[in-house]
């Protein structure tokens, strides 16, 4: 009882992540089943059939092409504005900058769904025909906010004396910024370029709205749960999570290795 | 989380000393280096994000039919009739935002306080686990939660044994002996899917936090409990700030949660905004709904900033 009482912040926490990991396990455990009628939501027998043929379903890896075209697409957008963006913020003086600081503080302050009804309004407005390309400048404006704001934070704390000592050395301008500057920001702009392909991967409400007839991952998800959930969704699910904790901890044995080797 | 002030800018190399006309020349195009680099991104958020409301705000006061068309009458009774038609999904929407916030931080911050001072060595670990769950897209997560609170379920059939259920069900949060389709279900997938969005701000303000501060406040004979009131979590008011506002803004538009979990009688705002621009295609009506939840949140959020006195995080 005592132990409890000394421990509880642990207990507490270690609940609160059991609860965050268990739908996690039951879609794992679920990619496994063969379910009976047309949802997979109760277990009946151990199968491998869905692992042996995940593409089996139609339409299935098709919306997950879409998706990551999409995702890479808007990664790409949205760190070069956003970079762009970030740099002027840190680094230059300039006109109506609480402005521009709101209009970049706004969408990621505004309900998603709210964003995804005016934009639709706009397109129909402009009569544009809805498909890969509205989804993909709607993922582009919602993923630009947030790599700024990990860009930004990177630069600002960056020391301006590195990039002095780089021009006293006699570096111009551009191999300044290619050598010296770019390098340290590379960590931030590589976070805000991963936090933006996984918005827009996973994105739903917006792509919901401003897709026509396109059918992204999410959304065939989505309409798997009105028509009934194949098994091979949870396969999809199990494996992006395989894949991205492998990378994790591979990326953790590299950083180690290459501190080890930085010691002596 | 804006800087108002930019940190001096590095100062420009020194000019060696030509006439007068090249030294006025360079700065201006210098001077203009920060328009050309913000031109792009600034222009793509006007076209996409400004513009975009000014259409809605247009299409709210309009009236007609899709077969004639629409037109912008003044119509400003669309959002009194929206108002009157869906209150309850507002009231509900917001009710429901507001306690998946609550229990996202009662559940979020005891985890971040041990990622930030009890893990140790399996910090890197947990930090990890708490980001892991957004590798799997939270749709097929969220319908997961269909199977563990499933009528024959394991919890479901532990909440009825001990009762649980009787409680809740004279609350009105269950009905029928049944989790699924019910107010519970759709705030249990709230705060699911919200919660890491309260841990990492919290934990990033936790961790900031000098640890001798705890061992100062000990030594002045406080008692952890008032420690912890009096020093951490005034110390952690901005992650607590950004965490609520990451959680609560988000929770009240979501219609994913209230459509896969719930039922008719949990339908949030955002289900009647989605079903009225996709399906109805009634586009004031939803226009101004979308307006109204804008406004609501905007004006939550604007005095929750304000009363907690950490204006300088926007």
């Amino acid at each position: 009882m005592r132990w409890i009482r000394r421990n509880v912040v642990v207990v507490a926490g270690l609940l609160t992540l059991a609860y965050m990991i268990l739908p996690n396990l039951v879609v794992m455990v679920f990619s496994f089943n063969k379910p009976k009628g047309r949802f997979n939501y109760s277990w009946q027998t151990f199968s491998l059939d869905a692992w042996k043929d995940p593409c089996g379903v139609a339409d299935l890896c098709g919306s997950l092409t879409l998706s990551f075209q999409i995702a890479v697409w808007a990664t790409i957008g949205a760190t070069v504005l956003g970079t762009m963006i970030a740099f002027a913020l840190v680094r230059y003086r300039f006109r109506a900058r609480g402005a521009i600081n709101s209009l970049i503080f706004l969408p990621m302050a505004m309900p998603e769904v709210v964003m995804a009804a005016s934009l639709l309004t706009l397109f129909l407005n402009m009569g544009a025909e809805l498909g890969f390309w509205t989804v993909l400048i709607a993922h582009i404006m919602f993923c630009l906010s947030f790599v700024v704001t990990a860009v930004k934070a990177r630069v600002m704390s960056m020391d301006p004396k590195l990039e002095e000592a780089a021009r006293d050395l006699y570096a111009g301008p551009v191999q300044t910024f290619v050598r010296v500057t770019l390098p340290i920001a590379a960590p931030g702009i590589a976070a805000g370029a991963l936090l933006a392909f996984a918005l827009s991967f996973d994105d739903f409400i917006i792509t919901n709205f401003n897709a026509g007839s396109s059918v992204t991952f999410p959304m065939f998800v989505w309409g798997s749960a009105q028509r009934g959930t194949p098994v091979q969704i949870n396969v999809i699910g199990t494996a992006m999570f395989a894949i991205a904790v492998l990378m994790v901890i591979g990326g953790q044995l590299v950083s180690d290795r290459r501190k080890r080797a930085a010691k002596p | 989380m804006t800087a108002t002030e930019a940190p001096p800018a590095p100062p420009t190399p020194p000019t060696p000393t030509v006439t007068e006309a090249a030294v006025r020349k360079v700065p201006r195009r210098k001077r203009l280096i920060p328009y050309w680099l913000l031109l792009p991104g600034i222009l793509w958020l006007l076209v996409f994000f400004a513009l975009p409301m000014v259409y809605q705000a247009s299409t709210s006061v309009q009236t007609g039919s899709l077969e004639e068309g629409f037109e912008v009458t003044w119509h400003f009774a669309t959002y009194w009739d929206a108002i009157q038609e869906y209150y309850p999904q507002f009231v509900r929407s917001l009710l429901y935002a507001g306690t998946a916030t609550v229990l996202c931080l009662l559940l979020g911050y005891p985890l971040a306080y041990l990622i930030a001072f009890k893990a140790g060595r399996w910090r890197n670990l947990l930090l990890v686990l708490v980001i892991a769950p957004f590798f799997t897209s939270f749709l097929i997560r969220t319908l997961a939660w269909k199977t563990i609170l499933a009528d024959d379920g394991t919890v479901v059939g532990a909440l009825d044994a001990l009762r649980v259920l009787d409680v809740t069900s004279w609350l009105g949060w269950t009905a029928d002996d049944r989790v699924l389709a019910t107010p519970m279900a759709v705030v249990c997938g709230l705060t699911y899917n919200f919660l890491p969005f309260m841990i990492l701000p919290l934990y990033t303000s936790l961790e900031r936090i000098d640890g001798r501060l705890h061992e100062a406040a000990g030594d002045l004979y406080a008692r952890p409990a008032t420690t912890f009131r009096k020093v951490t979590v005034p110390l952690s008011m901005p992650g607590i700030v950004s965490g609520t506002l990451l959680t609560f803004i988000p929770a009240s538009g979501d219609y994913v949660n209230a459509e896969l979990l719930g039922s008719t009688d949990t339908k949030m705002v955002g289900s009647v905004i989605q079903s009225q621009f996709l399906r109805v295609l009634d586009y004031p009506t939803a226009a101004a709904l979308s307006f109204i939840l804008m406004a609501v949140v905007l004006v939550v959020v604007t005095v929750y900033i304000r009363r907690s006195g950490t204006e300088d995080l926007v």
